[in-house]
């Protein structure tokens, strides 16, 4: 485990100080804030979710992180309730919610498009929640303007959805479900629409936000570096299931299965003497070929592609053992000139035993095998 | 886009063409409501309003006009009812033979009235045994007032983002609250146009009235009889300058109406603030 404490690169990304794998701490007697249990729901012959098991604590950052289609969204869809599982049970805080419409949820959610109302001023937005439950107008008006100024749109009340740009939408549609103080807030890829400078920004203030309320988030993502950055723990999906569940850190530096392996970070898949392995891109030493890389697992091969990324350099180095193997250095010295030279180079790759993964056949296809 | 000065000139000189064409007879129209003579001649040898004094104590034309806004208010509030339940059901649900449904509903606009006439006449007497009435006109305008005000709607209800109505039921507003504050509200604009043109349609049918009404005369039908009689034209032409008087105001409003909801900054925003007013 001593690697993980390690300050690693990726891509040129940061990397959270590994935490550890546990969920935050929490009183032993008290309930998950949700729990599924052996959800399942098909849309005709389309398993959308194949039976997911999930217990998330309060005041968790819990993303559910998978490609499209994963079953990431609908899941959060049947939290919330708009959508009803064919099987299994959702429960808040130890109460069961299967079969309770959405209205009756103590859950709020932020939607991909906002969906704020396009015919209500940006104050009876935030307000509404309150107003449907018949919260009286001074408490309304002080906690929409309190919820407003969380998410530094103090002063907007009166502005219409239409005059806001995407990001100042987002930050309407956050104050318009946290002011209702939900047990849970759901995120359904709050983030998708934003340009990348923006959405890097709002990722850090998200986070900030949900420490400041203590709600537990459930955060829908297809953004790996996203749900990397912001999360506590994360539920990697495939094909309907669960693949993963971990805090990032162990997501990331040992991955389950290749399905993560490869979705969280780079497919580096190597099979020897029967056992399939990986090594992360970052570990990956590039030598000479003639170095025997004291103490390191070596391997010899052929640099097959170099892409120059500016703050880091990538090889593609076709092993002479079989397999192919993404290798990431940073460019302390290396220009990029230098680095397009490699190309076609007899290389000698080394990585510290340590550092490789043994990972297992997805579970999403052991599920398609065994017939449930 | 920088137009040469011929084509210019050419755009002005069609869209003159065009107004005219459109105008120029409601202009002759109104000349004609003031002409002194009851020969209807060019240039009216002089101008009078006795025929207004006339046209307001025709007993005939005031029944005809106040029949005929009935049987359109009649008709348009049937059709607002069940051309937005339909609309909702259409585009908000998935049912067998929904694409069927909005069809079928759209079909009635495109038959030629005359069939609807006949079709509705005989089902009237000889199937149903109906007598005659402003009943069965109404029922007979509102096979295609339905179509206009459904196509409004289900066109607002396309355009409006679905998550809106799951929004209102996930902010805890239960289907009755979201239907009144959320769908309600954003489908007014297109409840509103498609009464308007409900309305204007039914004031001025004339075929499918013919075949489904009893004893009493709409508007249209008191003109169509009295175009013939030369002691009537005189009064057919005031009626006729103030309809058209009249159908501005609908026109008017139906256009303010969208400007200002294409304008951001509207002034109708406090719906809501208006509906839950009272404790």
């Amino acid at each position: 485990m001593e690697e993980t404490a390690a300050i690693t690169v990726d891509d040129g990304e940061r990397e959270r100080p590994a935490e550890s794998p546990e969920p935050p701490p929490r009183a032993a007697a008290e309930p998950p804030d949700v729990r599924l249990a052996g959800v399942r729901k098909a849309y005709g012959d389309v398993v959308a979710v194949a039976g997911v098991d999930l217990e998330i604590a309060a005041g968790e950052f819990f993303t559910l992180l998978g490609p499209s289609g994963s079953g990431k969204t609908t899941t959060l869809r049947m939290i919330a309730g708009f959508e009803e599982p064919d099987q299994g049970t959702i429960e808040l805080a130890g109460r069961d919610m299967t079969g309770l419409p959405p209205y009756e949820r103590e859950v709020n959610t932020v939607f991909q498009d906002y969906a704020l109302f396009p015919h209500m001023t940006v104050g009876d937005n935030v307000e509404y929640g309150m107003r449907v439950s018949k919260v009286g107008r001074a408490e309304r008006r002080t906690r929409a303007s309190g919820a407003l100024k969380m998410v530094r749109l103090g002063g907007f009340e009166e502005r219409k959805p239409s005059m806001l740009s995407g990001g100042q939408r987002q930050r309407v549609a956050l104050a318009r479900a946290i002011v209702n103080r939900p047990r849970v807030l759901l995120l359904d890829e709050p983030l998708g629409a934003l340009d990348l400078k923006l959405r890097e920004q709002m990722q850090v203030e998200l986070k900030g936000i949900q420490g400041e309320v203590g709600i537990t988030f459930i955060y829908v993502t297809h953004d790996q570096d996203e749900a990397l950055t912001m999360s506590d723990r994360v539920a990697v999906f495939n094909q309907g299931g669960i693949e993963q569940v971990g805090p990032p850190a162990e997501i990331y530096e040992r991955p389950a299965t290749r399905f993560v392996t490869g979705f969280v970070g780079v497919s580096n898949v190597l099979e020897r003497d029967g056992t399939r392995f990986t090594v992360r891109p970052e570990k990956i030493r590039l030598l000479e070929a003639t170095d025997d890389g004291q103490g390191l697992h070596t391997e010899r091969g052929v640099i097959r592609d170099v892409a120059y990324a500016g703050m880091v350099t990538r090889y593609l180095v076709q092993l002479d053992g079989g397999g192919e193997l993404q290798v990431v250095r940073q460019n302390l010295e290396t220009s990029s000139s230098e680095a397009l030279e490699q190309r076609g180079r007899q290389v000698t790759v080394g990585w510290r035993p340590e550092q490789t993964v043994a990972v297992l056949e997805d579970s999403a296809n052991t599920r398609m095998e065994d017939p449930q | 886009m920088r137009l040469s000065r011929r084509s210019t000139a050419l755009l002005r000189g069609g869209v003159a063409v065009g107004l005219a064409f459109i105008y120029i007879p409601l202009i002759v129209i109104a000349i004609y409501a003031f002409n002194a003579s009851a020969i209807l001649k060019w240039p009216p040898s002089g101008l009078t309003l006795d025929w207004f004094s006339r046209a307001f104590h025709d007993s005939a034309a005031r029944d005809a006009l106040w029949t005929s806004v009935r049987v359109g208010l009649v008709a348009t509030a049937t059709a607002l009812l069940l051309g937005t339940l339909a609309s909702m059901a259409v585009a908000r649900h998935r049912f067998f033979g929904r694409e069927t449904v909005s069809f079928l509903v759209i079909l009635p606009i495109a038959l030629p009235g005359i069939v609807t006439g006949v079709a509705l006449s005989n089902t009237f007497t000889q199937v149903l045994g109906v007598r005659l009435s402003l009943l069965t006109v109404i029922v007979g305008h509102a096979t295609f007032c339905i179509v206009v005000v459904y196509n409004n709607v289900i066109a607002r209800l396309r355009r409006m983002s679905g998550s809106i109505e799951e929004a209102s039921a996930d902010l805890g507003a239960d289907p009755w609250q979201t239907f009144r504050y959320v769908t309600l509200p954003t489908m007014r604009t297109a409840l509103v146009a498609g009464g308007l043109l409900a309305f204007a349609l039914s004031f001025d049918e004339i075929i499918v009235t013919l075949f489904t009404i009893g004893s009493q005369k709409t508007l249209p039908i008191w003109i169509f009889e009295n175009l013939f009689r030369p002691n009537e034209l005189p009064v057919v032409n005031v009626v006729a300058l103030t309809l058209i008087l009249l159908s501005m105001i609908p026109v008017y409003l139906a256009h303010r109406l969208t400007r200002e909801e294409e304008g951001a900054a509207g002034t109708r925003g406090p719906v809501l603030r208006e509906a839950t007013a009272e404790p």
